[in-house]
């Protein structure tokens, strides 16, 4: 119980509530979204909290080029890992609600597709550190790379949808989701419910750390 | 004048009619008849199975990081 912090049970308190009251509070009633509109809680927030550990991984990535800290690298690259999974989750919850509002599991959007090549953008970084051998080259390389990748996917996610067309609110001319369909009562879920899962996001991304600097401080016994 | 009364009345329609096509249909039976609390419960029961587990491998990581530090002395 020592390694419980107050952020750890924030996290949990917060995705608790979001499971609770985002299922039992009120929500606006809309055509074709009906319930669904409660799925902002789950999967917006999986990519708000991606944006956030991949601004991690970015941060500890500029770091360690200027300070040169193994640490930074380990932090950066374990970031990287639980952003794709937060961005998989992201893309797999989306097609399934696309599915049944849009009506087709993938549609030709410039939100999906800059999701989908954002995704692709950071196998590569995974690819890229798995091809260097060289300890100090992979991790000042792939620091240089994530930056592209996080400006990228900024880019791709947060810029390109907003001057096309796109299905997605808040994108190509359509009202934001703060426009007409966010009321006060979906506020009150929906800001917890992105800072809980963030910091569920970065309790397992401190697990993975932990984790591997142990590995690598038996490796170098 | 009657021209006008007619309008008025076709207005008034569309603002009643309106409203009709405004009823979107939404889980409330689910809600009313009880039953969405057990889903609720399900996924709290998930949610913190997944906490237990992640506070587990927490602690088991802290032990091993305490056992490798005393194997360095």
């Amino acid at each position: 119980m020592a390694n419980l912090t107050w952020w750890k049970i924030a996290a949990i308190v917060l995705v608790l509530y979001t499971i609770i009251a985002g299922f039992l509070m009120p929500v606006p009633a809309l055509p074709i979204l009906h319930e669904s509109i409660r799925n902002l809680y789950f999967h917006v927030t999986m990519w708000f909290a991606m944006i956030i550990i991949l601004a991690v991984s970015v941060v500890h990535g500029v770091k360690f080029l200027s300070k040169g800290q193994r640490y930074n690298d380990i932090v950066s690259s374990e970031a990287a890992k639980v952003g794709i999974l937060l961005g998989i989750l992201g893309t797999t919850t989306g097609s399934l609600w696309a599915n049944n509002t849009w009506g087709a599991w993938w549609v030709n959007d410039a939100k999906l597709n800059g999701a989908a090549i954002s995704l692709l953008f950071y196998f590569a970084y995974l690819i890229l550190r798995s091809a260097l051998p060289d300890e100090d080259k992979r991790a000042r390389v792939s620091a240089i790379y994530n930056i592209f990748a996080f400006t990228m996917m900024l880019v791709f996610i947060g810029v390109l949808p907003r001057m096309t067309d796109s299905l997605h609110p808040g994108n190509g001319g359509n009202p934001g989701f703060g426009g007409y369909d966010l009321d006060g009562n979906m506020k009150m879920i929906f800001y917890p419910a992105i800072i809980g899962w963030s910091l569920l996001a970065v309790w397992i991304l401190s697990l993975r750390v932990g984790f591997k600097v142990l590995v690598e401080r038996i490796q170098n016994n | 004048m009657n021209k006008n009364i007619l309008m008025l009345f076709f207005m008034l329609l569309a603002i009643l009619t309106e409203g009709v096509a405004q009823n979107v249909e939404m889980a409330d039976g689910l809600r009313s008849s009880g039953k969405i609390y057990v889903v609720v419960g399900v996924l709290c029961i998930i949610f913190v199975g997944i906490v237990v587990y992640l506070m587990n491998l927490d602690n088991k990581l802290a032990q091993l990081k305490k056992e490798v530090e005393q194997l360095k002395k």
